[in-house]
């Protein structure tokens, strides 16, 4: 029996009337609770862990307030706080969640199953490192640890991208052709905390762009005789995972539309996946991912002025891993130097997780740049302008030849 | 843009106007927790005053300083620039190398601070550049403040943002600490700060900015004109290269990687020491003195410190060890005789050395000492007092360890 749900609205793709937008000085968290109020969110699963609570914070202050209505959940942990999320998502309520560093991490099982069921919750991963040993400081593997599950994952270097992505994330995971949850991760401090000045659209150009969550028969309802994941044998999971395959090849397609659209709307996120900086005429570029590319971006110029030809490329989204688009536009560079905040013991030639990834993308292209590694700003540590130099040299020599490795420590005492 | 610099940050102490391309860094220096707003609203003010005249900027607290324990000094900084491309080349380094302005808004903190953020005591000016300004809230005279503040090899600003002294409310009469700390959090600190930093770096933001920013905060145009009254009230005093304290702190060296141990390990003390490395005094903005006539060696004092800093004198009484002593005045609190332990502002010392040596080789110079810092020192309580048993022996004074032991042996 197919029961009456709401219908499904298409956006308004016409070109909008001008609008004004509110500027404020906003934390990179408090731009995501600004996205979150926007988006109309029903129901908001909490649990205090730095550095994302900040959006919790935030959100709290504006439900108080009188600004935004939704449910506010505390739980007792991070693993009910995802579960909560995830079951309020199978009933047709948009959800959002977050957590950082092992908060994360107690949450696993929940984040397993989030992607499996296909709910399209939203989650913010304030990146920080694992502990032991405790510190606020941003790395990558937090978010990164799930990245084979089926989560869209996507990176945000500044506070304006944290609330234009926090409302794309929604777009993209509750279209039809993909239903995957999606994280959004900000660098601990770094974004979370550091204040920028965000513009913020009236909400009627993101409700303009946001159709309403519609998971048409998937609706956990009593008219709707469903039930959601059944204990299965081996005859059933290989397929539950082609499913899970098949959505994950559809979403590029989905997120271009999106950006494009979000584009013509707010001027705002031309490229959905991959952000380049001085690199026409580059024959060398440094990759990263979140807030490194400021740095990475100082660094490019001050290279440039010593008269090297260097640029910056930020890639915006991890899974799904753009890999044409990395082939095509990073295949023409003499040398490339891919920057990880992150770390993967043991791993071929013990390289960052980017780094393995990137290789990967590139083994059946015929148009290989020389690619080293630099692993380096783990637990908050700054990239400077001297690291720029030695990364730079590194890869110069990589690029002609003359080192044995490529995977390289920066910053590291000896 | 300017030559590239081995440095994250682009030259600083920019004079740009709007025309020409510029940046430049505020930093804000707290207690943290106390003060942790007052620095916020700051730091926001700095970036916010400067939009106002189609500046960008951003604001943040220092990483490292997380989570912030009472007291403990923090910082929060602001970097305004003319564009986004200079923003950027500011911020290359999130946290700033370099500072315009450096707001201090606890002026014991003059003394030098030790932060979560950084091994070993750092001067206050440390980052002010030359030319730039150590901005600084208190009831005391620049040459008083400089009696603490390190020496620079350059010339810089000193500016004292002007306090009313609450006598009585809360901290005794002197107390230079002020907002957040020891008075009503609502007695225009921060804006005071901002019209400071109009005062010395019109270039960051402008007056008319900042009683833009009183008046959208107060919507009271009393504020604004009060705020504006302070302005004209600013004085700067110029400080030469080599003016100041020339007390010198101990560096840390970080080991690299194969100099720490395995398996995230960290040495522990060993009972009865204390930590060589982490002293905790700049935390303080008041220390204990205590009176050693009338000190009844009931043994509170030393049992109820939280960080251990009492030591036995040879007359079975007890004496502060300043370096870890971090100013909590339980101490103060717990002592059942008038006066004997008393708090008194930090300011007034220019050293962590104990007291009891001073009081045995010249009693009458303690007296007077006491007396200086408005201690009564009740001479009725006296006789009793020496007739006191002792309760513990320390029985090789000064002890070799001095720094380090807590008494050990006697009746607890």
């Amino acid at each position: 029996m197919v029961i009456a749900v709401p219908p499904h609205t298409t956006s308004n793709a016409a070109r909008p009337k001008k609008f004004e937008e509110e500027e404020l000085l906003l934390t990179g968290s408090e731009a995501i609770a600004h996205a979150l109020r926007l988006a109309d969110v029903d129901i908001v699963g909490a649990y205090p862990i730095r550095p994302y609570d900040a959006v919790m914070q935030a959100v709290a202050a504006m439900i108080a307030d009188g600004k935004m209505d939704c449910e506010y959940i505390v739980a007792e942990g991070e693993h009910s706080q995802f579960e909560l999320v995830k079951h309020a998502s199978a009933v047709g309520a948009r959800s959002f969640v977050g957590s950082s560093g092992v908060g994360w991490f107690y949450a696993f099982e929940a984040i397993a199953v989030t992607a499996g069921l296909r709910l399209p919750v939203v989650a913010n991963v304030g990146n920080r490192a694992l502990d032991d040993p405790g510190a606020f400081g941003v790395e990558h593997n937090d978010a990164l640890a799930v990245r084979d599950l089926g989560w869209l994952m996507t990176w945000v270097e500044t506070g304006q991208e944290a609330f234009d992505a926090a409302v794309i994330a929604y777009k993209v995971a509750e279209d039809p052709r993909v239903m995957l949850p999606c994280a959004v991760s900000t660098d601990g401090a770094f974004l979370t905390h550091s204040q920028h000045l965000v513009k913020i659209p009236p909400r009627e150009v993101v409700e303009q762009f946001l159709p309403k969550y519609d998971l048409g028969d998937r609706l956990f309802h009593p008219d709707n005789p469903i039930t959601i994941a059944p204990q299965v044998d081996q005859d059933w999971l290989t397929e539950i995972r082609k499913q899970n395959d098949a959505a994950m090849r559809r979403a590029p397609d989905v997120i271009r539309e999106a950006y494009r659209e979000y584009y013509e709307l707010t001027g705002r996120q031309r490229e959905p996946f991959v952000e380049e900086y001085m690199t026409d005429d580059a024959d060398y570029v440094l990759v990263g991912q979140g807030t490194i590319a400021m740095p990475g971006r100082v660094i490019v110029r001050r290279l440039r002025e010593q008269g090297h030809k260097v640029g910056f490329a930020r890639l915006k989204w991890f899974r799904p891993f753009p890999a044409d688009e990395i082939v095509e536009r990073l295949g023409r560079f003499k040398g490339v130097g891919i920057i990880d905040r992150d770390y993967s013991f043991g791993s071929p030639h013990h390289g960052g997780v980017l780094f393995t990834e990137f290789r990967a993308a590139f083994y059946d292209s015929p148009k290989r740049p020389a690619m080293i590694n630099i692993i380096g700003g783990l637990g908050g540590r700054e990239f400077t302008a001297a690291d720029g130099q030695e990364m730079f040299n590194l890869l110069q020599q990589a690029t002609a030849g003359e080192l044995k490795t490529n995977v390289h420590w920066i910053g590291v005492r000896e | 843009m300017g030559a590239p610099t081995a440095s994250g940050t682009a030259s600083p102490h920019q004079n740009g106007t709007a025309t020409t391309s510029a940046s430049w860094s505020v930093e804000v220096v707290y207690r943290g927790i106390f003060q942790k707003r007052l620095a916020n609203r700051i730091s926001r003010g700095v970036v916010l005053g400067a939009r106002k005249e189609g500046k960008v900027g951003t604001a943040f607290a220092r990483y490292g300083d997380s989570p912030e324990r009472n007291g403990i000094p923090a910082k929060n900084f602001a970097v305004v620039a003319t564009d986004e491309v200079q923003l950027e080349s500011s911020l290359a380094r999130y946290e700033p190398e370099s500072v315009d302005v450096s707001i201090v808004v606890d002026d014991t903190m003059c003394k030098g601070v030790e932060s979560w953020a950084w091994y070993g005591v750092q001067p206050i000016n440390k980052l002010v550049v030359p030319g730039g300004s150590l901005v600084v809230t208190s009831d005391k005279q620049p040459d008083e403040l400089l009696r603490a503040v390190k020496v620079k090899p350059y010339a810089y600003n000193l500016v004292v943002v002007p306090s009313p002294v609450h006598a009585g409310v809360f901290a005794p009469e002197g107390s230079a600490s002020f907002a957040g700390l020891w008075v009503d959090n609502d007695d225009n600190t921060d804006f005071k700060c901002l019209v400071a930093v109009a005062r010395v770096a019109p270039q960051i933001l402008t007056l008319d900015s900042v009683l833009d920013i009183v008046r959208e905060r107060t919507n009271d145009e009393a504020r604004v004109k009060a705020v504006r009254a302070i302005y004209d009230q600013i004085k700067i005093r110029h400080v030469e290269p080599g003016e100041g304290s020339t007390v010198d702190h101990e560096e840390y060296q970080k080991p690299g990687w194969t100099q720490m141990r395995e398996g995230i390990v960290v040495e522990a003390m060993q009972v009865g020491t204390r930590n060589p490395l982490y002293k905790k005094w700049s935390t303080r903005t008041r220390r204990p003195l205590v009176n050693f006539d009338t000190c009844i060696k009931c043994t509170q004092c030393w049992l109820q410190c939280p960080d251990e800093c009492f030591e036995v004198t040879p007359e079975g009484t007890y004496e502060v060890v300043y370096e870890a002593c971090i100013g909590c005045s339980i101490c103060e609190e717990v002592c059942p005789v008038p006066d004997c332990i008393t708090m008194v502002n930090e300011l007034a010392f220019d050293n962590n050395d104990n007291l009891y040596p001073m009081y045995a080789s010249d009693p009458e110079g303690y007296r007077r000492f006491l007396q200086q810092h408005g201690i009564a020192l009740h001479p009725e309580l006296i006789d009793k007092a020496k007739k006191t048993p002792a309760v513990h022996q320390q029985p090789d004074y000064p002890s070799k360890k001095q720094k380090q032991p807590v008494v050990t042996g006697g009746e607890e």
